[in-house]
C-alpha cells in the first residue's frame, strides 16, 4: 500500500516519491475482504488517516487512489485466487455512510495531471468490475445503507445490482454538479442512463440536487433495483448474495492461482522485471519497451497450466505489463512515447496462444486472456503516444502482436541489420486476434484498421499462424512502414524526435481521436466523455480557478462563476 | 366528509382562510396527523382534560391562553413572530445587507429544506421517546408538564410542516408525510438524529433530556431565527418562546431531584438515599454525563463543511448573530477548537467559518453550565459538600473528531480497558437504571408527589400546587 505523497499528486510537494500500485490483503488500509463459501464481502471501511498524498483526510468513506488500487487489488485477486467465488457482495463498514466519493479535499489540491489518471484508473476498475461480471460470471451486488454519493454511487452503478436500504436515510445521489461544479468522473452519467436506462429528464433532475433520491422513489426511477426495511436488510443482501452465486459459472471446486509479488526493479533511467526491460531516454521522453517471450518450455497439459499458476508466461509478462503501464503513467509524467518491442521466438508465443485457445474453457485460462484484453484496453487508453518497432529477434504474434495493431503507428525491418546473423524479423497472427482481445469500442484491433474492407478480416484469419515477413504485413496493412537497415533509425528517431516536440495535450487528443474508430459501447462512452468534458471542467476557473468550486469547497466560502455558456 | 373550518380550528397569523394551496394541504395532512398523535402521542391519557397552555395568537394576551382541554382537541396553531420591522436585512454570509428572502431562493432551495426537514424530525420524535411517561409521573404537576411539552413539540411540528407546504411545493408535502412516519427508535425507519432513537425511559431522564437536549433545541432554533429566509426566521423566533418552558420543566425537575436528595441527606445524615427511595447525587451525576455527551453530539462534527455553507448562503446564523461584533462574514477569522491529535486533546486554530458548529457548541455549554451552577446553589445551601460538574466536551462522543477516542469525564484520554473497566462509574450502569426504573410509580392525588423528588415552589399559571392540573 502505497502511503508516500509524489510529486504528480500535489504541486506543492517537493519530494518525488513513486506511487506503488503492488499491494495484498494483508496490507490493505480500507477495505476488509472476506470470503465465505461462494460469496466474498468486500467491505469499504476506509482509514481517514492513511492518504496517498498529504493535506487531506479520507472522511466518511470518501477515497484518494491508493482506496482504489486496492480495489482494483481486491477484484484482481477474486478473479484469480478466488474461483469458488460466484459472487461479491461490496458493502460498508461504516454504519451512516456508504461511500462519499472521491475526497473533495484531495481533488481541489491535486494537479490536474492527477485528476485525470486517478480518473482514468478509477474507470479502468469499474470496467473492471462490469468485465468479472460478463466474462467469468462474477456476479456484483452492491449493499448501501447510509449515503451514496458520487464516486460512491458510481461504484454501485458498476455492480451487477443495488440493493438500498429503506430507512428514511439511505440516499443515492449525484451531486457533483450542483456541489463541485464538475461531473461525476467514472462513467456516472453514463451508466445512469446506458446501463441502468434511467429516464433521461429524471437523470437530469437527479443530477442536479445535491440530497440525492432515497427509498420508493430511487426504486421507480430505477436508481437501485429493490429497496428493503434496515431491519431485513442483511437477510435480503445475504439472500441475494445467494442467488448470484448460485447462477455463477465459476468452478465451486477448483484452486486459486496465488498472485505472488511482482518482482520489480526501478533504476534511474530503467525498469527490470522477469518478461520486461523499460529504458527510460529522458532527453527524448521516450520508454522503450522489450517485452521477452516464453523464456521456457510451455506448458504441455492444463495441469501444468494450474501448476505454473502466475508464473505461467501469458499472465507474468501481463501483469508485468500492467505495472509497468501504470508505473509510467503516474509516476514518468513527462515520457510521452512508449516504444514497444520483443525479443523471442515467434513459434513459442503462437504455441502460448494455442495453449490458451486449448483450454479456454477453463476458468484460469479464461480468466488470463480476460485479464490480457483489459491490459491492453489499458494500453489503448493511456495519453502516451504508442509505437511498435519489430526488429529481427522480435517476437510479435498473436496475443504480442496485438501492441503492433494497438500502435499510433509500427515500424517492421525489412530484411536484417548490418552484421546481424538474425533473419529477419516475422510476424504471425493466431486465434487471439480475431475476437479474444476487444478494444474498448467493442471491435478487434484488426476490425477496427480495416473498417474500409468489410471482407479483410476473413482473408486474415485464413492466414493464421503463417509468417509474415515485414512485404507482407506491410500489404496486408498490419504495419505503418518497412524501413531497411539504412533507414530504420532515422526513421524512429525522427518520429520519436517529431513527437517530443508537439504539444503534449494536442497529441493526447489526436491519439484519443484517432484510436477508437467505429462503433461506441458504454465503455468508450465513458472514456471519451471524461477526456471530453470533464477534462476540460476540470481545467475552467469555474471548478478550480480562486473561487471555483473546487477549491472553495470545505472553506464556507462561496464559488463564483463565469455565467457565460461556452 | 364533513366540512371542518381550518381557519377556526387551527389558530394562526398566517392568513390560512385566503391560502387555498396552504388549506388543501393542510387538509390532507391534519387527519394523519391526528392519527400519528393517537396512536404514537401520550399513550392512556387522551381522554382526559389537562390544564395546558394554548397560543391563540402572537401578542402578549395570546400566547399563553390556559385551560383544562383534552389533548386531541388542543388547537395546535401556526405562528409567525410578528414581522416588527419593515425593511428587514440579511445579518450575515455573502448576502449580508440585502433585503431578508420572502420565498425560497431556488439555489437554496434543497439544503434549506434538508435544514426544516431535520429540525421538524426532533419535534414529534421526542413526543414519541416520551408517550409512555404519564403512567409513572410523579405527580399530576409533573404529567401535565408533560403533557404541555408534548402538545407544544406536536405544535413545532406543525410549525415546520407549514414552512414545507407553504413553500416547497410537492416535495415538501411529501417530506411533512415522512416526518409522520419515520418513528423514534424503529430500525427500519428511525428519526433523523441519533439522540431522538434513544429511549427515554423513566423521568430522571425525561427532566435530563428536556434540561440538556431540548436545549440543543433552543440553539438550532435560534441560529435558524438568524435566517435569511424570514419565514423560517420567524417561525423559530415565535417556538423560542414556548421551547424555555420545555427547558425550565428540565431545570427543575432536576432541581427537584436534588433537593429531595439533599433534604434526606441533612435529615438522616447519610449519603445514601436510595433506602429512603431517593436518588443519590452521584447517579444525578452519571445522568448529567450521559444527557449531556449525547446532546453535544446534535451539534455535529466539530468542522463542518454544510455548516460553512449554510452560514455564507445566509440560511442558518450563529447564536445571537447580531451582537456579535465581527465582520459577520467569517472570511478570515480563526476559531479555537479542541482537537485530538496523536492521542491529545489540544486547542487548534481552525477558520472560524469551518468551526460554526463547534461555536454554537460552545454558546450551548456556557449555558447548560448556568444550570449546573443554580443546581450546585441548593446542594451548597443545603450544606452539603458535592458538585455537579459537566463531563469534558470530548467525553463519550458518537460524532465529531472525539468518536472513538475514549475520554473521561475530566478530559483525559484513556486505553479502551480503562474505559472499559470504569465506563459505569461515569454513565449510569443498568443497575443504576434498573434502580431509577424501581422508583417510578404513578402518584395521582393532586398535591402529593413521588418519593424521590420534592415539590415545586409554585403552581402553574399561579394555581396552587395541589391543583388539578389531570383530571382523572
Amino acid at each position: 500500500m502505497p502511503t508516500a505523497a509524489t510529486d504528480t499528486l500535489s504541486a506543492d510537494a517537493d519530494e518525488a516519491r513513486v506511487i506503488d500500485f503492488r499491494t495484498a490483503p494483508d496490507r490493505y488500509h480500507h477495505w476488509d475482504l472476506r470470503i465465505d463459501g461462494r460469496i466474498a464481502w468486500l467491505g469499504l471501511d476506509v482509514d481517514e488517516q492513511a492518504t496517498i498524498g498529504e493535506g487531506y483526510e479520507l472522511k466518511l468513506n470518501s477515497y484518494d487512489l491508493g482506496v482504489d488500487i486496492e480495489l482494483h487489488d481486491a477484484i484482481q485477486r477474486l478473479r484469480f485466487e478466488h474461483p469458488e467465488v460466484g459472487c461479491v457482495v461490496v458493502h460498508s463498514k461504516n454504519e451512516r455512510v456508504f461511500c462519499a466519493g472521491a475526497n473533495i479535499k484531495m481533488l481541489g489540491r491535486a494537479t490536474h495531471a492527477h485528476k485525470v489518471n486517478f480518473c482514468k484508473f478509477t474507470n479502468e476498475t469499474r470496467n473492471g468490475i462490469e468485465d468479472a461480471s460478463a466474462g467469468s460470471g462474477l456476479g456484483f451486488l452492491c449493499a448501501v445503507k447510509g449515503s451514496c454519493a458520487g464516486g460512491g454511487y458510481e461504484l454501485a452503478l458498476a455492480c451487477d445490482e443495488i440493493i438500498l436500504a429503506d430507512d428514511g436515510a439511505s440516499a443515492v445521489s449525484l451531486p457533483e454538479l450542483p456541489l463541485l461544479a464538475v461531473l461525476p468522473g467514472t462513467g456516472g452519467l453514463t451508466r445512469l442512463v446506458d446501463k441502468r436506462h434511467v429516464r433521461r429528464d429524471r437523470a437530469d433532475f437527479f443530477c442536479t440536487i445535491e440530497e440525492g433520491i432515497r427509498g420508493k422513489r430511487a426504486l421507480d426511477w430505477r436508481l437501485v433495483d429493490s429497496i428493503v426495511p434496515s431491519s431485513a436488510f442483511d437477510a435480503a443482501i445475504a439472500a441475494r448474495a445467494g442467488e448470484l452465486a448460485a447462477a455463477s459459472d465459476r468452478p465451486a471446486d477448483a484452486t486459486g492461482v496465488a498472485l505472488t509479488p511482482l518482482a520489480r526493479r526501478i533504476e534511474a533511467d530503467a525498469l527490470h522485471y522477469d518478461h520486461l526491460d523499460i529504458r527510460l531516454d529522458r532527453a527524448t521522453r521516450l520508454a522503450t519497451f522489450t517485452l521477452r517471450g516464453p523464456l521456457d518450455e510451455l506448458p504441455g497439459s492444463l495441469d501444468e497450466i494450474l501448476a505454473q499458476g502466475a508464473a505461467f508466461w501469458p499472465l507474468a509478462l501481463m501483469r508485468e505489463l500492467d505495472d509497468a503501464i501504470l508505473h509510467l503513467r503516474f509516476n514518468e509524467e513527462e515520457i510521452g512515447t512508449w516504444m514497444f518491442k520483443s525479443e523471442g521466438d515467434v513459434a513459442r508465443v503462437l504455441a502460448a496462444d494455442a495453449l490458451l485457445e486449448a483450454h479456454a474453457e477453463n476458468w484460469f485460462v479464461r480468466e488470463v486472456c480476460l485479464f490480457a484484453q483489459r491490459v491492453l484496453k489499458r494500453i489503448d487508453v493511456s495519453a502516451r503516444t504508442l509505437v511498435a518497432a519489430v526488429e529481427p529477434g522480435s517476437c510479435f504474434a498473436g496475443t504480442l502482436l496485438e501492441l503492433v495493431l494497438a500502435a499510433d503507428q509500427s515500424f517492421m525491418l525489412d530484411g536484417g541489420f548490418e552484421d546481424d546473423e538474425r533473419p529477419p524479423a516475422d510476424i504471425a497472427l493466431s486465434a487471439a486476434n480475431f475476437g479474444r482481445l476487444r478494444m474498448v469500442n467493442g471491435l478487434t484491433r484488426l476490425e477496427a484498421r480495416s473498417l474500409d474492407d468489410p471482407g479483410a478480416v476473413a482473408r486474415l484469419e485464413a492466414l493464421r499462424t503463417e509468417p509474415l515477413d515485414a512485404a507482407r504485413a506491410e500489404e496486408l496493412g498490419l504495419v505503418t512502414f518497412i524501413p531497411d537497415d539504412i533507414d530504420w533509425e532515422d526513421e524512429l528517431r525522427i518520429l520519436v524526435e517529431a513527437r517530443a516536440g508537439f504539444s503534449p495535450d494536442a497529441l493526447s487528443g489526436l491519439e484519443a481521436n484517432i484510436r477508437f474508430p467505429g462503433p461506441e459501447t458504454m465503455e468508450s462512452k465513458i472514456f471519451a466523455r471524461l477526456s471530453a468534458w470533464q477534462n476540460w471542467i476540470f481545467q475552467r476557473p469555474n471548478a478550480v480557478g480562486e473561487k471555483g468550486a473546487l477549491v472553495l469547497y470545505g472553506t464556507g466560502e462561496r464559488p463564483q462563476y463565469d455565467k457565460r455558456r461556452v | 366528509m364533513a366540512q371542518v373550518d381550518y381557519s377556526e380550528l387551527i389558530p394562526n397569523n398566517v392568513d390560512l382562510a385566503s391560502d387555498r394551496r396552504l388549506k388543501r394541504a393542510l387538509e390532507a395532512w391534519h387527519p394523519k396527523f391526528m392519527d400519528w398523535w393517537c396512536n404514537y402521542g401520550p399513550d392512556q391519557y387522551q381522554d382526559k382534560a389537562v390544564y395546558l397552555r394554548t397560543a391563540v395568537s402572537v401578542d402578549k394576551d395570546g400566547w399563553a391562553q390556559f385551560d383544562h382541554v383534552r389533548m386531541p382537541d388542543y388547537r395546535w396553531g401556526i405562528f409567525l413572530a410578528e414581522n416588527n420591522r419593515d425593511e428587514k436585512t440579511i445579518n450575515f454570509g455573502e448576502h449580508k445587507g440585502e433585503p431578508v428572502w420572502q420565498e425560497v431562493p431556488g439555489e437554496y432551495r434543497g439544503p434549506l429544506r434538508r435544514l426544516i426537514v431535520t429540525q421538524g424530525d426532533t419535534e414529534p420524535a421526542s413526543v414519541e421517546q416520551q408517550r409512555i411517561l404519564a403512567a409513572t409521573a410523579p405527580s399530576l404537576y409533573d404529567m401535565r408538564n408533560l403533557f404541555q411539552v408534548n402538545v407544544e413539540e406536536a405544535r413545532h411540528l406543525w410549525a415546520m410542516v407549514y414552512l414545507l407546504m407553504a413553500h416547497f411545493g410537492r416535495d415538501g408535502r411529501e417530506e411533512a408525510e415522512e416526518l409522520l412516519e419515520r418513528r423514534s427508535g424503529d430500525p427500519d425507519k428511525p428519526r433523523i438524529l441519533g439522540a431522538f432513537n434513544e429511549r427515554t425511559p423513566d423521568w430522571l431522564s425525561f427532566y435530563m433530556f428536556t434540561y440538556f437536549t431540548d436545549r440543543d433545541g433552543k440553539y438550532q432554533l435560534a441560529s435558524l431565527a438568524e435566517s435569511a429566509f424570514d419565514p423560517l426566521a420567524r417561525t423559530c423566533q415565535f417556538m423560542l418562546t414556548e421551547e424555555a418552558h420545555h427547558m425550565f420543566v428540565g431545570e427543575t425537575g432536576v432541581a427537584r431531584v436534588i433537593q429531595r436528595a439533599c433534604d434526606l441527606m441533612r435529615e438522616h445524615r447519610t449519603d445514601d438515599v436510595r433506602k429512603f427511595g431517593a436518588i443519590d447525587l452521584p447517579t444525578i451525576q452519571k445522568y448529567v454525563n450521559f444527557h449531556f455527551s449525547v446532546s453535544e453530539d446534535l451539534f455535529g462534527a466539530e468542522q463542518s463543511t454544510n455548516a460553512a455553507n449554510y452560514f455564507t448562503q445566509g440560511l442558518k446564523g450563529r447564536y445571537m448573530e447580531a451582537r456579535i461584533k465581527d465582520d459577520h462574514l467569517l472570511k478570515d477569522s480563526p476559531y479555537s477548537v479542541t482537537d485530538l491529535v496523536d492521542g491529545e486533546l489540544r486547542q487548534q486554530e481552525v477558520p472560524a467559518l469551518t468551526a460554526i458548529n463547534e461555536r454554537l457548541r460552545d454558546d450551548y455549554i456556557a449555558d447548560c453550565q448556568r444550570g449546573v451552577d443554580r443546581w450546585n446553589k441548593l446542594i451548597k445551601e443545603a450544606g452539603i459538600d458535592f458538585e455537579i460538574t459537566l463531563p469534558h466536551r470530548a467525553f463519550h462522543r458518537q460524532i465529531g473528531v472525539f468518536s472513538g477516542a475514549h475520554v473521561t469525564p475530566q478530559g483525559k484520554v484513556v486505553d479502551a480497558a480503562t474505559w472499559a473497566a470504569r465506563e459505569y462509574d461515569w454513565l449510569p450502569s443498568p443497575a443504576d437504571h434498573e434502580y431509577v426504573q424501581s422508583l417510578m410509580q404513578q402518584v395521582t392525588e393532586p398535591g402529593r408527589f413521588a418519593s424521590w423528588i420534592a415539590q415545586p415552589r409554585i403552581g402553574i399559571n399561579n394555581q396552587p400546587i395541589e391543583f388539578p392540573y389531570v383530571k382523572l
